[in-house]
């Protein structure tokens, strides 16, 4: 009976050091409700109805920024299950290669994948209009996506905010042997669907 | 020269988030073109209610809504007959048109636009 008593006390120590360490990370993301958020008319009897961003929101993976969801995380591992298209004849397209960017910039280079793009999108969102499906036929400019062209049509918008600088610029120029910067380099697609 | 005006103009955007708190949802839109003209409420559409239920190619790509706030003027007329928001509110896949008050739920007075942006404030608008 003694001799069971440490393992006792370790067992209650690893419970409190766990519970220490799920206190010690909360979640702090907070939404606004609804009817404080300066848009919806709390005299409105449709915003009472209405699902709150937090509902929603708090159990898909967590973001500092924009909705405070990694979008492309929930869809990945099927938090959400968003439908991919409602007419029966729709092709729904994915591609799976990543191209590279900002080659010969001063930033880390842009890794652009394709996937996570085309898990939300179809080509034609993006292609031929803002960009041409050639490499390097786009000139990609910083102040015109920050004023909501190219990328900023929907980053700034809808998916992660133009602050997450290094999520696009993600390719140190180290990594590359800090020489010149190769031509396009594009990541062989998987087999999808 | 370039490189330097982008990063001072990254900074701006930086300090603009901090000045300017963001209150409505990130990706809300406003539709008020003709809503208050017409005698109802604004639209408020949230993009991340939308999201969670459909992808983002449903809408901007089968539906035919442009990827721009104010491209798209939408009349109750074409949702009654099954056009863009008409596709999935008709009753079926979502609410019926004759919910008014669930979409047509904003305050008055309010500008249309993308109203819920990060830091930038929705595009041409950081």
């Amino acid at each position: 009976m003694k001799r069971s008593r440490p393992w006792t006390t370790l067992l209650a120590g690893l419970l409190v050091l766990a519970a220490a360490a799920a206190w010690a990370q909360p979640d702090l993301r907070r939404w606004i409700p609804l009817a404080k958020d300066g848009l919806h008319d709390p005299a409105s009897p449709g915003t009472r109805q209405l699902q709150e961003p937090r509902d929603a929101l708090a159990r898909l993976a967590p973001d500092g920024a924009g909705n405070q969801v990694r979008w492309v995380q929930a869809l990945e591992r099927g938090e959400i299950v968003p439908r991919a298209n409602l007419l029966e004849g729709t092709e729904v397209r994915l591609r799976e290669d990543d191209i590279l960017l900002n080659l010969n910039g001063g930033t880390p280079i842009v890794r652009f994948p394709h996937r996570a793009h085309t898990l939300w999108l179809d080509c034609s969102n993006c292609h031929e209009t803002p960009f041409i499906s050639k490499a390097g036929a786009n000139k990609l400019d910083m102040r015109r996506i920050l004023q909501g062209e190219q990328c900023g049509l929907c980053h700034g918008a809808v998916s992660f905010p133009l602050t997450e600088c290094n999520r696009c610029h993600s390719v140190p120029r180290a990594s590359r042997g800090g020489g010149p910067a190769p031509g396009y380099a594009p990541v062989p697609p998987k087999a999808g669907p | 020269m370039n490189a330097a005006v982008v990063r001072i103009a990254l900074l701006a955007a930086c300090l603009a988030a901090t000045a300017i708190p963001a209150v409505a949802e990130y990706g809300d839109v406003v539709l008020n073109h003709r809503s208050e003209a017409e005698g109802v409420r604004p639209v408020i559409f949230p993009h991340w209610f939308h999201r969670i239920r459909f992808r983002c190619k449903v809408c901007h790509s089968e539906l035919g809504f442009r990827m721009r706030a104010g491209a798209n003027v939408v009349t109750m007329k074409e949702i009654v007959e099954g056009k863009f928001c008409g596709m999935c509110h008709n009753g079926q896949i979502a609410w019926a048109p004759d919910r008014c008050d669930l979409c047509h739920s904003g305050k008055p007075g309010l500008k249309p636009g993308i109203q819920g942006g990060h830091s930038t404030l929705g595009p041409g608008l950081w």
